[in-house]
C-alpha cells in the first residue's frame, strides 16, 4: 500500500517535460498547413476514428475555407463511405443511407456504453474539441502520442494498460496508436510516427478551433486598427487639453 | 441633479423638455463639472461601463442560439463556435469580457482604496459599488455554468454546496437551490433565467451609482474637497469623455489581444469536456477573479466558519468608510497607510495565487497567514492608523500642485507620478 502511494507521488511530482514541435498555427499570423490538414484527417479516420467519434463536425466543414480545403467533390466521396440511419420514412421504417455533406461525422460506436464495452471500460473520448480540453493542447495531444516506452522496472500493469510518460497517472487504456509506416501518405510524405502525431494532431487543432485561422486574420486588422484610432484620439486629447492649463 | 435652470433653445425642446427633462439631464452629464487632475485610474468607471455594455449586448446575441437544457447546452455552445455567423467571436468576447470586466472592478476598487474615494460624502457610492460587485460574482459564476462543461458542472456542485453548512436548514437549502437532489436540468435553467437578469440588475444599480457620484461629484488625486464649477475642474465634456475614450481605447486593444489570440488562456480546459456527474476533475478550481475568496473559504478548517469568513471578506468592504478613521482621503497624504495600502494589494495577489493551488502544505498555511492579515488590515489597521498616523499637510487647491506653484506643492507632485 505504501508502495502505491510512494509510486503515485513519484510520477506525480515528476511532470514530464511536454515534446516541442512547430506548429504553423501558432502566432500573429498562424496558419494551418493545408497538406498537414489532409494527411491529419486521413489519420484521423484510418486510425483514430474506428474508437474516438467527432461528433460535432460536420463533413462539409472539410472543404470549407480554413479547413483542409479539400474540393467539394472529394469531401462527397469521403462521406459516402459512411453510413447514417435516416428516417423515419413512410412506412415508419428506420433505414441506412450514406453520409452527405450536411451529415456530423459518422460515430463508431451507437452510444458511450457501448463504447465503453468495446475498450475495457475506458470511453475514448469525443475528439471534436480534444484539443481544447487538455491542458498543454496540442503539446500534451502530440507528447502523449509519441510517450509510449516500457514501464520502469518494479511497475507492473494490469491487463489492457500501457504505460505512458505523459498520461496522468502514466497508466493509459489506449494502446500505442502510431507507428512508422502505419499509413501510406498519397502526397509522398514519409509516414514516420512523429510526422503522424503532428498531422493528426494538428488535425484535431482544427476540428477543435476552425475559425482558428479567421480569427488570426480579424484579430490583426481589429489591433491595428484599434492602434491607429488610439494615436489619433490620443492627439486631438492633447490638442483639446491644450486649452486649460492641465497635464493629461 | 442641481442645474434645472437649462432652457432648451429650441420651442420643440422647450416644450418637450417641460414635460420630461431629458435635455437637462444631458445638459448636466455634458456640463458636469470634474476635477481636472484626475489621473487615468480614473478612467476605469467609463471602462467598466463599456464592459457591461459589451456583455449584455453579447449575451443577448447569444442566448439566441444557446439551448438551456443539460442535454443540449454543451452541443449548443459547440453549435454556436462552429456554425453560427461569427458566433465564435461573440462567445470569445463574452467569455473574456468577463474577465475584462473584473480586472477593470479590480482596478476600479483598489483606486477607491488608495484615494478614499470611499469616505464621506461619498459613503453610498461605495456600497452601491459593493452590491454591484457581489452581482457580478453571482452572475459570472452563473454564467461560467451554462457551458456545462465539467468546470460548470462541478463549480456549480462545491459552490451551491456551501449553502449545506448553514445549521439546521442548509441541507434543504441546497435541495432548493438545485431544484433537485443533485446539479442538474433544473439547476441550469433557473442559472439561464438568473445570469439573464442579474445584469439588469446591475445596469440599475450603475446609473444610481453615478447618480449618487453625481451629488457630491468626483473625489480626486489629492483628495480634498473643490469647488464646482470653478477653476479646478472642467466639464466632462469634451475633456473626460475624449480622455476615458482615449484609455478605452487602450483597454480595448489588450481586450482584442485575448479575445483573438489567446481567447481560452482565462479559461479552463477542463471546461470543454462535457458535464460528468460520475467524473470528478482533479482539482476543481473557479475562475481566476474568484480566487482570493476561494483562498480564504478553504483556509479555515470548519466548512461554516469557512463561508462566513468568505462573505465577511467581502462585506467588510461595505463597512470601509467607518472602519478608516482617518479624515485624510488620499494615500499620497498619508504615508504610513499608502505602505499598508501595498501590502494589501500583495497580500489579495498572494491568496488568489494559493486560491489555485491544492490546500495542503506550505500553500495552505500562506493561505492561512494570507487570510488573517486581510481581516487584521480592515478590523485592526485602518482604525488605529485613522489616529496615530502624521500625515502630510494638504494643499489648499489641486490647482497648486498641478502649477507646481510651491515647493510642497510640487514635492506632493513628485509624488502622484511616483505612484
Amino acid at each position: 500500500m505504501l508502495f502505491v502511494i510512494a509510486v503515485f507521488n513519484a510520477n506525480s511530482a515528476e511532470k514530464a517535460e511536454l515534446l516541442k514541435t512547430d506548429w504553423s498555427f501558432k502566432g500573429l499570423f498562424g496558419k494551418f498547413d493545408r497538406g498537414s490538414l489532409q494527411r491529419g484527417y486521413q489519420v484521423y479516420t484510418e486510425v483514430c476514428s474506428s474508437c474516438h467519434s467527432m461528433k460535432y463536425v460536420s463533413y462539409r466543414n472539410l472543404a470549407e475555407p480554413g479547413g483542409p480545403e479539400f474540393t467539394e467533390e472529394q469531401v462527397k466521396a469521403i462521406a459516402v463511405n459512411f453510413e447514417v440511419v435516416d428516417g423515419p420514412n413512410s412506412d415508419g421504417e428506420m433505414f441506412t443511407r450514406p453520409a452527405k455533406l450536411s451529415d456530423k461525422f459518422v460515430m463508431p460506436y451507437e452510444n458511450v456504453k457501448a463504447a465503453q464495452a468495446a475498450n475495457g471500460g475506458a470511453y475514448p473520448p469525443d475528439m471534436s474539441v480534444l484539443a481544447k480540453a487538455r491542458s498543454g493542447g496540442v503539446d500534451y495531444i502530440y507528447s502523449l502520442l509519441l510517450g509510449y516506452e516500457n514501464p520502469p522496472s518494479g511497475v507492473t500493469l494490469d491487463e489492457g494498460v500501457y504505460y505512458n510518460r505523459y498520461m496522468y497517472g502514466n497508466n493509459i487504456k489506449m494502446s500505442q496508436p502510431l507507428s512508422d509506416g502505419l499509413v501510406e501518405y498519397s502526397d509522398g510524405t514519409v509516414a514516420s510516427e512523429e510526422q503522424m502525431a503532428k498531422d493528426v494532431t494538428t488535425f484535431l487543432m482544427w476540428a477543435a478551433e476552425p475559425h482558428l485561422e479567421a480569427r488570426h486574420k480579424m484579430g490583426f486588422k481589429a489591433i491595428l486598427y484599434l492602434i491607429i484610432l488610439t494615436i489619433l484620439v490620443y492627439f486631438s486629447m492633447k490638442k483639446i487639453w491644450s486649452r486649460i492649463e492641465s497635464e493629461v | 441633479m442641481s442645474d434645472h435652470d437649462y432652457t432648451p433653445k429650441s420651442k420643440v425642446g422647450k416644450w418637450f423638455n417641460d414635460r420630461l427633462p431629458l435635455l437637462s439631464l444631458a445638459n448636466h452629464l455634458t456640463d458636469y463639472p470634474t476635477p481636472k487632475n484626475l489621473n487615468y485610474w480614473w478612467t476605469f468607471g467609463g471602462i467598466l461601463t463599456f464592459c457591461l455594455i459589451t456583455q449584455i449586448v453579447t449575451g443577448l446575441t447569444l442566448a439566441m442560439h444557446y439551448i438551456a437544457h443539460a442535454d443540449m447546452a454543451f452541443e449548443s455552445v459547440e453549435h454556436i463556435m462552429r456554425d453560427v455567423n461569427y458566433g465564435w467571436l461573440i462567445r470569445y468576447i463574452h467569455a473574456n469580457g468577463a474577465s475584462m470586466f473584473f480586472l477593470a472592478v479590480y482596478i476600479h476598487i483598489f483606486r477607491s482604496l488608495f484615494y478614499g474615494s470611499y469616505k464621506s460624502p461619498r459613503e453610498v457610492i461605495w456600497i452601491i459599488g459593493i452590491i454591484i460587485y457581489l452581482l457580478m460574482m453571482a452572475a459570472a459564476f452563473m454564467g461560467y455554468v451554462l457551458p456545462w462543461g465539467q468546470m460548470s458542472f462541478w463549480g456549480a456542485t462545491v459552490i451551491t454546496n456551501l449553502f449545506s453548512a448553514i445549521p439546521l436548514v442548509g441541507e434543504g437549502i441546497v435541495t432548493w437551490l438545485w431544484g433537485g437532489y443533485s446539479v442538474d436540468n433544473p439547476t441550469l435553467t433557473r442559472f439561464f433565467t438568473l445570469h439573464y437578469l442579474l445584469p439588469f440588475l446591475i445596469l440599475g444599480l450603475v446609473v444610481l451609482h453615478i447618480w449618487a457620484l453625481h451629488v457630491p461629484g468626483n473625489n480626486n488625486p489629492v483628495g480634498i474637497d473643490i469647488k464646482k464649477p470653478s477653476k479646478d475642474t472642467v466639464p466632462f465634456h469634451p475633456y473626460i469623455v475624449i480622455k476615458d475614450g482615449f484609455a478605452l481605447l487602450m483597454f480595448m486593444i489588450v481586450f482584442a489581444f485575448f479575445v483573438f489570440y489567446t481567447p481560452n488562456i482565462l479559461g479552463h480546459a477542463d471546461n470543454y469536456i462535457e458535464a460528468d456527474p460520475l467524473v470528478t476533475p482533479a482539482h476543481i478550481v473557479p475562475e481566476w477573479y474568484l480566487l482570493p475568496f476561494y483562498a480564504i473559504l478553504r483556509s479555515v478548517p470548519d466548512k461554516l466558519m469557512g463561508v462566513v469568513a468568505m462573505l465577511s471578506a467581502i462585506l467588510i468592504l461595505a463597512a470601509l468608510p467607518w472602519l478608516d478613521t482617518s479624515k485624510i482621503r488620499s494615500a499620497v497624504f498619508r504615508p504610513l497607510y499608502k505602505q499598508f495600502y501595498w501590502i494589501l494589494v500583495a497580500d489579495v495577489l498572494i491568496l488568489g495565487y494559493v486560491g489555485a493551488m491544492p490546500a495542503e502544505g506550505l500553500y495552505l498555511l500562506i493561505a492561512r497567514v494570507a487570510t488573517a492579515y486581510y481581516f487584521i488590515h480592515f478590523l485592526i489597521i485602518l482604525p488605529v492608523l485613522g489616529f496615530k498616523e502624521k500625515t502630510i499637510p494638504l494643499p489648499l487647491s489641486i490647482t497648486e500642485p498641478v502649477l507646481g506653484g510651491s515647493p510642497m506643492a510640487s514635492a506632493v507632485k513628485k509624488k502622484e507620478s511616483l505612484n
